[in-house]
């Protein structure tokens, strides 16, 4: 069987404003899909309902893995399901180490119907897994040791996304501008990684805003978000043209669309007014 | 003579108190209830101690009548004369490990006790593997002239060494219920390493196996004589009862020049008890000590372990951590007085509130006139599991002198919707990802722990945790 991913008319709120305005989408294992458009248009938010952040609610449409719906789960049971993303921003979790961190989830997420206090994946086998893909990635040995990205600069920490995301070999990938922030050669680096270990291996929906990420990861469609809602859809030329010309055409091609996304970041500037 | 033991089954699920037991034994004197000088009297009879310490012992008990009970704190709703103050426990009950009952091995196998520990809290006093073990110990540090008895033998058998210490650090007027220890005191510690003895492994209460030494009272004294060094470790993380609520120990250490000492307690109270204790050590030229103190359970818990720097160069360090749940307050903390130049200081408290638990931190750093360059440094982070739980800071910091360092951060977290979610993004459940993030909080500590309390630690908090949340 061939996994599909599908996103169905999805509307997304956050305590009363309303982010996401009827997302269609539809992904198959094996496929790149690259998700563009403008700061606050929606992309990040997508991404994390898709995982099932708490703090969004879904007012409308479906999300589904193979039929199933996945909005009655929990986050780590989509996990289980085998749904990733590599966030714009990690938390940080002090005192725990990356390898205690990553070794219980790659445990659940390898036997999906673990139960708490069962026992974890052999430690030399994941001792032996875990060093050969960080040195895949470039990554000192002693990462494994430090606190899960406590303290790690922004390349760090988006390098421990991919490897987390080569841990857990899921099913669909959500990368969440897993090149902002990086020099050019971290930035290569993270996209042959993601090509080595993602690419063909499952769904990805690589969130950018630049076309160095694509280099190696060359999407089958490219979507263009504006004001919460997917306008376009091409191929990969329509990725290369919105990081050439920006989002001009695409915001007078969409007036509804422009308007709705400007509503949206006055409102973030308002909000923002009234806290400070 | 008869010795049985009780599962408690009243406690609440998911609390760590179902895995509460106790053992009931017959004593063979059990003073009446009650506190007055006829009672002190009995107590110093009975063990047959001389004159000075029974009349540091009523002394003491005229000092807990005039003082007033801490104004600050917790509320003590104590009634002093509802409680025996002395009951001298069964010698040689013989009972052995195949006697302890299987569910009471299991819950220790839940808990991952140490295997010698689990002994000696099932009371079992033969067949101790660890006697042999430390019977070999025992010897080597006696050749070495290193002391380690209950304080009780002590009084008896090194009387002169005890009395120029005993009460000395902590003097039966520094607070009601150090007075009231010292007036009925039974059992504890007694150590002296002699100059230049380096103790390299740790020394643990529970090896001690014939003494009272998990009394009510208890009074534990440390010499560490010049360029010596001890890490002594007490207690146990299986919850504990006295019978009956109240534990009021008397911890004093003397750090002689150039000396070292680590003193650790893992406690783990039942929810009945108040656990007032009061700790104290003074810290000579070079010298170093350290306090790592973990409280968990209990009614209330106040707990301030403190170093007196008395010379250049001395070192105080406290660690601790409080874990409070449902109906339990800990009012933890330390203090820290600087009182020669050069003296370095460092404060580490985290607390973890859970269910409506409370903890305070309470610490004090005073650096006295006459001690340029005292460098002191306070951290103390409140981590609160949910709404209802609550945590407090009451940092006390008094600078009598100048150029000293004095540093405090605080913070006070919850555990994020946002570090939840990320965790479960990964596939941990919400159960998995708090125990993870509180393990984590308090890691900084477990890492100074010996590694079977480090173990137990870390159980310790998964079974506090278990049932929490979802
Ligand atoms: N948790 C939140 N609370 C309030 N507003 C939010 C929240 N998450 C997103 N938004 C708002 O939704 C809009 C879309 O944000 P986001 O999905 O982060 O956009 P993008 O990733 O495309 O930049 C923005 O206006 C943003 O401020
Ligand atoms: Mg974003």
């Amino acid at each position: 069987m061939i996994h599909t991913l599908t996103i169905t008319n999805l509307h997304v709120s956050v305590e009363s404003k309303k982010i996401l305005h009827g997302v269609n989408l539809e992904m198959k294992y094996g496929q790149t899909h690259a998700l563009m458009g403008p700061n606050g248009s929606g992309k990040s938010t997508l991404g994390l309902v898709i995982m099932g952040h708490p703090g969004y609610v879904v007012t409308e449409g479906s999300i589904t893995l193979d039929g199933d719906d996945l909005l009655e789960l929990e986050p780590d049971q989509r996990a289980r399901r085998g749904i990733f993303i590599a966030f714009q921003r990690p938390m940080t979790i002090p005192g725990v180490k990356m390898a205690d961190f990553l070794r219980h989830a790659t445990t659940n997420v390898r036997r999906p119907d673990r139960k708490e206090g069962e026992e974890l994946i052999a430690m030399r086998d994941f001792r032996k897994e875990l060093k050969s893909k960080m040195e895949q990635l470039k990554m000192d040995p002693e990462f494994a040791r430090r606190y899960v990205n406590d303290g790690f600069s922004g390349g760090e920490m988006k390098r421990a996304e991919i490897l987390q995301l080569a841990m857990l070999q899921p099913k669909f990938a959500i990368l969440d501008e897993t090149d902002s922030g990086l020099d050019a050669d971290a930035v290569r680096l993270a996209s042959e990684s993601i090509a080595e270990f993602g690419r063909d291996k499952m769904g990805l929906l690589i969130i950018t805003h630049h076309d160095k990420l694509l280099e190696h990861n060359r999407p089958d469609f490219t979507h263009v978000m504006l004001g919460g809602r997917i306008v376009e859809t091409g191929g990969a030329e329509l990725a290369k043209e919105l990081h050439a010309n920006g989002y001009d055409r695409i915001r007078k091609a969409h007036p509804d669309a422009d308007a709705a996304n400007r509503r949206m970041l006055q409102d973030d500037v308002a909000a923002e007014l009234a806290t400070a | 003579m008869s010795t049985g033991m009780t599962i408690d089954t009243h406690e609440e699920i998911g609390e760590i108190n179902k895995y509460n037991f106790r053992t009931e034994s017959t004593a063979v004197f059990k003073a009446r209830k009650g506190l007055d000088k006829d009672i002190v009297s009995q107590i110093s009879e009975m063990k047959n101690e001389p004159q000075w310490m029974r009349e540091f012992r009523l002394n003491s008990l005229d000092v807990f009548y005039a003082k007033r009970m801490p104004t600050w704190g917790g509320d003590i709703a104590i009634d002093f004369q509802d409680i025996f103050y002395y009951l001298k426990p069964t010698d040689h009950q013989g009972r052995t490990w195949d006697d302890v009952p299987q569910e009471i091995k299991d819950t220790f196998d839940k808990l991952g006790i140490p295997q010698a520990e689990k002994k000696y809290l099932a009371g079992v006093k033969a067949q101790f593997e660890s006697e042999v073990v430390y019977g070999s110990l025992k010897e080597d540090l006696a050749k070495q002239g290193v002391i380690f008895v209950d304080t009780d033998t002590a009084v008896r058998e090194y009387p002169d060494l005890v009395r120029q210490y005993f009460g000395t650090i902590i003097p039966p007027a520094d607070n009601k219920f150090a007075a009231l220890n010292s007036a009925v005191w039974s059992g504890g510690s007694f150590i002296y390493v002699p100059p230049g003895v380096k103790i390299e492994f740790p020394l643990q209460a529970y090896f001690r196996i014939n003494a009272e030494n998990m009394g009510q009272f208890e009074r534990t004294l440390i010499i560490v004589d010049e360029g010596a060094s001890v890490h002594y470790v007490e207690g146990c993380t299986a919850p504990m009862y006295t019978s009956e609520s109240l534990h009021s120990a008397v911890v004093e250490v003397i750090c002689k020049r150039g000396s070292r000492c680590r003193y650790t307690t893992i406690q783990n109270w039942a929810n009945n008890i108040y656990n007032l204790v009061t700790k104290r050590a003074v810290a000579y030229q070079d010298a170093t000590m350290e306090w790592v103190d973990g409280n968990l359970g209990s009614k209330l818990t106040m707990k301030y372990p403190a170093v007196y720097m008395m010379e250049p160069g001395a070192r105080g360090e406290i660690l601790s951590i409080a874990f409070s749940s449902k109906g339990q307050h800990q009012d933890a903390g330390a203090k820290l007085v600087h009182a020669a130049p050069h003296t370095t200081g460092q404060i580490i408290s985290k607390s973890i509130s859970k269910n409506g638990g409370r903890s305070s931190y309470r610490g004090l750093v005073r650096v006295e006139k006459g001690s340029k360059h005292a460098r002191c440094n306070v951290v103390c982070d409140a981590l609160i599991l949910d709404p209802r739980s609550r945590s407090d800071t009451y940092p006390y910091i008094e600078i009598l002198d100048q150029d000293v360092t004095v540093g405090h951060e605080a913070s006070v977290s919850r555990i994020g919707e946002e570090q939840l979610f990320y965790l479960m993004s990964r596939g941990l459940s919400e159960a998995e990802a708090s125990t993870m993030i509180v393990n984590g909080f308090i890691e900084p500590l477990v890492r100074e722990l010996p590694m079977e309390y480090a173990v137990e630690m870390n159980r310790l908090i998964q079974l506090q945790m278990e049932g929490s949340v979802g």
